[in-house]
Parts: structure tokens; sequence; C-alpha cells
């Protein structure tokens, strides 16, 4: 008897249809908190948080060891606190600026190939994550299931930092470390039209 | 590593599965021990602190694991006892919160993959078993019924304690550790969400 093997291409599929369920709604549910998939959304719904988190990954790569996991670390920790100062309603002044300012230094950061020590990097990484978190706490709808919907966001967060890391790897090549220097430098040009947009 | 990818797909299939949260008791019509287990493995709540702690107790050997195993699910029996038969009204926010203080407390000693006595560890246990197993039998009825409900939640929570120490106790290699310390920082990042969220809308959220 021949046994029926499943590829791993379908079982990926099958994976991906059971983590994506559609609860039959009663109510339009738009923006509302509902599940995991809407808090994986929400840190790729702007590229303003996109490009930052890519870029410690890849600065967390170019670092090496033991940055190139304490920074992807230090990220998300910071910036769920960042998140829940702004759940709790405490107001902390210019976050769009700072979150510009964010895409801006670290892709400077990249490009210039700057290698601080891991305290510093750590404490200017932890800093952006702060306001990153910030401005998603605020925005964070009241929802149905707050636990899905954090893991959701947080896990998101962890795999664009996992992205860049992944992509920062290149950094073993000569050509890689002018490539990794190039994405820096898209990184920093599109922080500064961040920033020019907020000052505006 | 075929065998491997599948039980990682459907391990976590079976983790996100779930679409809604529920506020009663899973029934499965194989009798409440059975509800008790699938009420476990489909409430992230649960399983997400156990796992951070047998990750934690992997990592720091095979004694501190051992103890572990006995002494977690205990306590989340004794835990769901006492809020079933005590009858204790607490508000609404207070379990919500603690377990976030869980979520948070087991996924930081993850991540920062903390040195601490055997004893400390048996502390950690016993405050999730408590606070779990309370959530998962507050408001239930005083009956054979939940008691077996909450037999079945605690065989879960055991078999998922060892299965997640049998992970992480061979780990050698750097990266694999960092990846365990990594997911610990992602489950404490989630429970400080979970926190200001209590906080700003109140228990309804969870």
């Amino acid at each position: 008897m021949s046994r029926t093997r499943l590829h791993p291409a379908a079982l990926l599929a099958l994976t991906i249809s059971a983590a994506l369920p559609a609860p039959a709604l009663a109510h339009i549910v738009n923006g509302e908190a509902v599940g995991f998939v809407s808090g994986f959304l929400h840190p790729v719904s702007g590229w303003d948080h996109i490009i930052a988190m890519v870029a410690v990954g890849l600065w967390g790569a170019q670092l090496g060891r033991p940055a190139i996991w304490v920074l992807p670390v230090t990220f998300p920790l910071v910036m769920s606190v960042g998140g829940f100062l702004g759940l709790i309603g405490l107001r902390v002044p210019g976050g769009e600026i700072a979150i510009a300012l964010s895409g801006l230094c670290l892709g400077a950061a990249v490009a210039l190939s700057w290698r601080p020590p891991l305290a510093i990097a750590a404490v200017l990484v932890g800093l952006f994550g702060l306001f990153h978190g910030y401005a998603h706490g605020v925005e964070l709808p009241p929802g149905q299931n707050a636990l899905l919907y954090s893991l959701g966001f947080v896990l998101a967060t962890g795999m664009l930092h996992a992205t860049g890391v992944a992509i920062g790897l290149v950094h073993r090549w000569p050509w890689g470390r002018w490539a990794l220097r190039a994405a820096g430098v898209a990184i920093g040009c599109g922080g500064a039209v961040f920033l020019w947009s907020a000052l505006a | 590593m075929r065998r491997r990818f599948t039980a990682t797909a459907m391990a976590i299939a079976a983790l996100l599965a779930p679409g809604l949260a529920q506020a009663h008791l899973v029934v499965t019509g194989m009798g409440p021990i059975y509800d008790g287990v699938t009420h476990f493995a489909l409430s992230p709540e649960d399983s997400l602190p156990v796992v951070a702690l047998a990750f934690y107790a992997g990592l720091r050997g095979p004694g501190s694991s051992r103890l572990l195993l006995a002494v977690l699910p205990s306590a989340w029996f004794v835990g769901g006892l006492l809020a079933c038969l005590s009858g204790v009204a607490l508000p609404p926010t207070a379990l919500p919160l603690a377990t976030a203080v869980v979520f948070l407390a087991m996924g930081g000693l993850l991540a920062s993959d903390l040195t601490l006595s055997t004893p400390y560890h048996a502390v950690a246990a016993i405050a999730v078993g408590l606070v779990r197993g309370a959530a998962d039998l507050g408001g239930a009825p005083a009956e054979a019924g939940s008691l077996l409900d909450l037999a079945g939640m605690c065989v879960a929570a055991f078999a998922l304690f060892a299965l997640a120490v049998s992970v992480t106790l061979p780990l050698k290699r750097f990266w694999m550790i960092v990846a365990a310390r990594v997911a610990g920082s992602w489950v404490a990042a989630a429970g400080l969400l979970l926190a200001g969220w209590i906080l700003r809308f109140g228990a309804k959220v969870q």
C-alpha cells in the first residue's frame, strides 16, 4: 500500500488557511482589533515603520555578534514599553518627527557602516523603538481579543527585523557590503522624505 | 526533516487557528477531560506562558525542568480548585492583568536567560499555574465536571511543558538559543501591550 505524502507547499497553504480564520460576524468591524491578522497587519501598514524596522536588522547584521540579536531583541521590548505608554494615555511630543528621524539615522548608520559600542547602538535603537511603539499604542483601537492582536503585532515587528537580518547576511561578501550601504542610503532618503512631511 | 517541518506546521496551525476568544469552556462532545485539554490547546493565554517557562527551564538544565514538570500542573490544579470552590468574585480586570504580568515575567525570564536558583524557578511555575488555573476555572460551578475539565487542562499543561522542555534541553548551537530568547522577548512584549490594553479599555478586551 503506497502512502500519499503531502507536498510541503500544500502543507504550507493548509497552515496559512488555518491561520487565517474568517469568523462570520454580523457587524462590520473595520479598524477594530479583532484578532491576530489585524495585529499582524498593523506594523506593516506604514512605510515609515517598515524601513526603520528593516534598518535595525540590517545594522545588527552589519555589526555582527552580539548586536545581530541584541538590537532586534531590544527594539520589540522597548517598542512595547512605548505602546504601553501610548495605551495608558501618556502624551509624548514629537512622535512623528522621531519616527522619521529613526529612518534617517538608522539608514545613515547602515550607509556609513557606523560601529559604535554596543550600548550606544542599543540605546539608540531602543529610543527609536519607544517612539514607534508609542505611535502604535496611541492608534490601537478597542478590540475583542487583545492578546491575539498583541501577538500578531509583535510577531510582525520581529519578522521585519528578521527580514533585515536575513538581507544583512550578505555582509560577508564584498559586493554585499556595498549593497548594504546602498540600502542604507535608500532608507536614509526615505527617512528624509518622512521627516520633510512631518515638519511641513 | 520533512517530519519536523510537518510537526512545526501543524503546531503553528493549532496555535493560530482559534479566531475568537471564548468566554466558556470548549465543549468537544468527548467528555470534560477532553474539553479541558482542548480548552488549553486553543487558548494562547494558557499555552504561551507554559512554553516560555519550559524554554527557560530547558535552558537552565534538566534538574530544574524535572522539578517544574511536577510543580506547574500541581499549581494549575490548586489555582483552578481554589477559583472553583471559593466562589470569590475578583474584579473583572484582575485575572487578565495577572495574565499580562505572567506573560511579561515568563517572557522576560526567557529573553534575559536569567540565572536564578531552582526554588525561584518553582516560584515562577507556581505563579503561572495559580493565575492561569484560577482564570480558567473562575466562575465555573463546583461540580465533578469542572474538576475533570481542570484535570484535562493540567494534563495538557504537563504534556506541553514536557514537549517544550525537550526542544530546548539539547540546544547547543548559539543561534538556536538566541532564537528561543528572541521568542521570550516577543512573549514579554505581547504581555506589556496586553497590560496597557487592559488598563485602557478594561476587562472587555479579553
